[in-house]
């Protein structure tokens, strides 16, 4: 079984984002950049398939700048077999990722593809199930366990309210959630055999697909400020300051 | 103009979140359909045409609908948005679930989670886990969109709008519903709850957590929500986690218990009414959203809190 796993190279989770003061987006000058927590959980699963023998090889694919190969990088590291990166440096949309994504898995022909359920900095939660629609493919988002076998694709999902089970016939798309396993950190030599690993360079022109933006930015602007408000000494003066306020 | 609006359910009851999705798609214009796609849910369907501002609703009934999957949903609500000019859907595991493929079939690049309307093809939504507001313009011909329920009031009762039976696809489909775990408890739901207690990784263990919680929840009549720390640790379960990556609430009253306040909990709760926050260190930086800050050793504080209401 072969595995298709996208990666994003986004701001670092620990990173507070600033907004830019001309109100056009969020500072990235010189910010902390790594791969999509979500994306990272997606490449765990797909190296234990592997290393379980269920996955015979793991590919990871990228869509962003020149810098976003660091990101594959760490994919390779982690135990991907080979990346391709889609390089552009404009901004692309999750409908266009997921146009260009069908276009991967025509030519690569993946028995799953396993996405992070969504990235840190636009926060869609869109691309996985839109590859799901355009490939005709069925879907199992937001995984917190995958059984791979035979053809067959059984996922628990996180739903409103506890788990959901699904059995999906593959090929399928899978989405992960935060809990479906926790991603290793690359050891040394590992990283060291991943700057040997492949990576076919790309760009959008050559999957011939209309990956123009729907959306126009008006403004990015801070979120109203939350004023800290007091401390209380104890817990009588705290039922007192919440029954005055009419909370309880 | 016309909008059409899908129903999160259960089969039984229509969901909070379904009726404040009606009132965004309200704020966007034009008429306002809802569908139930479900199996024998016909009391939802009478509950959704109660709903006010709704002009009729559709209901589309077959086994492939019971769960909503993601696959029958889209062969059913893509041939109906030919006559429709918006897809709103809650942005629930079900609409997040539903709606992209549908936008994906129609060539939309889909708005997720907004919390405003500024006209009919501007949309306000949070990204970066919602430390910052992007206005966005849509130039697709169509809109979908999921709506965040904190965001808006829910549709009020007072409607009486037809309900018209739909063809629904039978499939088959790729996909299969297997089976669920859904946890039963008698309180009220995370996102619709007007109180939420909630703990953090201070209280230590899955027992702790439930000997201290739970009795305020029960005082108060609250929902028990927990951090990503403390749902990590196995204190609460997954559907406990209030953050960018659980559930988004604003109850009128959010008491956080042992919870430090790290980005991605605040903005999982910051636009609740009143915060009130026990924790032992004093430079916790949920004191920062707090409007009442204790600093205590909860294992006294919250007995001591609960026995005090």
């Amino acid at each position: 079984m072969k595995v298709l796993v996208p990666v994003k190279r986004v701001i670092d989770y620990n990173v507070k984002v600033r907004v830019k003061s001309d109100q056009t987006g969020v500072d990235l000058a010189n910010v902390k950049m790594s791969m999509n927590p979500f994306d990272e959980i997606s490449v765990e699963e797909a190296v234990r398939m592997k290393e379980a023998g269920t996955a015979t090889e793991v590919v990871a694919v990228s869509i962003g700048p020149q810098q976003a190969q660091e990101t594959i990088r760490t994919a390779l590291a982690m135990g991907a077999d080979r990346g391709i990166l889609i390089k552009t440096d404009d901004d692309v949309e999750p409908l266009g990722v997921a146009k260009l994504l069908a276009k991967v898995v025509e030519e690569e022909s993946p028995d799953l593809v396993i996405l992070g359920k969504q990235a840190i900095d636009d926060d869609s939660n869109q691309t996985g199930q839109m590859l799901g629609a355009l490939l005709d493919w069925p879907q199992g988002t937001f995984a917190s366990e995958v059984k791979a076998e035979g053809g067959k694709v059984s996922v628990t999902r996180e739903v409103d309210g506890g788990l959901q089970t699904v059995a999906l016939d593959g090929p399928a798309i899978v989405t992960t959630d935060l809990r479906l396993n926790e991603p290793r950190y690359a050891s040394l030599p590992n990283i060291m055999k991943a700057k040997k690993k492949p990576i076919d360079m790309k760009e959008p022109g050559d999957y011939g697909v209309d990956i123009s933006p729907r959306l126009t930015v008006v403004k990015v602007t801070e979120p109203p400020v939350r004023e800290a408000g007091e401390k209380v000494e104890d817990v009588a003066t705290l039922v007192e300051k919440l029954k005055s306020a009419g909370a309880v | 103009m016309a909008v059409l609006v899908i129903a999160d359910h259960d089969n039984a009851a229509l969901s909070d979140a379904t009726a404040k999705t009606v009132t965004a798609a309200k704020a966007f214009g034009g008429d306002v359909d809802v569908l139930v796609a479900g199996k024998g849910a016909g009391d939802v369907a009478a509950a959704a045409a109660g709903l006010d501002g709704v002009r009729k609703v559709l209901h589309a009934d077959g086994d492939a609908y019971e769960k909503q999957m993601a696959e029958a949903m889209e062969a059913l609500i893509v041939p109906l948005m030919d006559g429709y000019d918006a897809l709103f859907a809650p942005a629930t595991t079900m609409g997040k679930n539903v709606t992209p493929r549908i936008a994906a079939k129609l060539d939309v690049m889909q708005l997720s989670d907004i919390i405003g309307i500024e006209g009919q093809d501007t949309f306000v939504r949070p990204i970066y886990a919602g430390n910052a507001i992007m206005t966005v313009k849509s130039a697709d011909a169509k809109k979908v969109v999921t709506v965040r329920g904190t965001a808006f009031d829910a549709a009020g009762a007072g409607g009486s709008a037809a309900v018209e039976a739909v063809e629904a696809p039978a499939g088959p489909f790729k996909s299969a519903f297997v089976s669920e775990e859904i946890v039963e408890n008698d309180r009220p739901e995370l996102t619709a709850a007007k109180r939420i207690v909630s703990g953090g990784r201070a209280l230590g263990s899955a027992e702790e957590f439930e000997r201290l919680m739970n009795p305020l929840a029960d005082k108060l009549g609250a929902a028990v929500g927990a951090s990503r720390a403390a749902v990590d640790a196995g204190y609460a379960p997954n559907d406990y986690q209030v953050g960018q990556t659980g559930k988004i609430v604003a109850p009128e009253l959010y008491i956080a218990v042992g919870i430090s306040g790290a980005i991605q909990h605040l903005a999982g709760m910051k636009d609740s009414k009143i915060i009130v926050a026990i924790n032992k260190d004093e430079e916790a930086p949920i004191f920062q959203v707090a409007d009442y800050g204790l600093v205590a050793d909860l294992f006294n504080a919250v007995p001591e809190l609960t026995d005090a209401l």
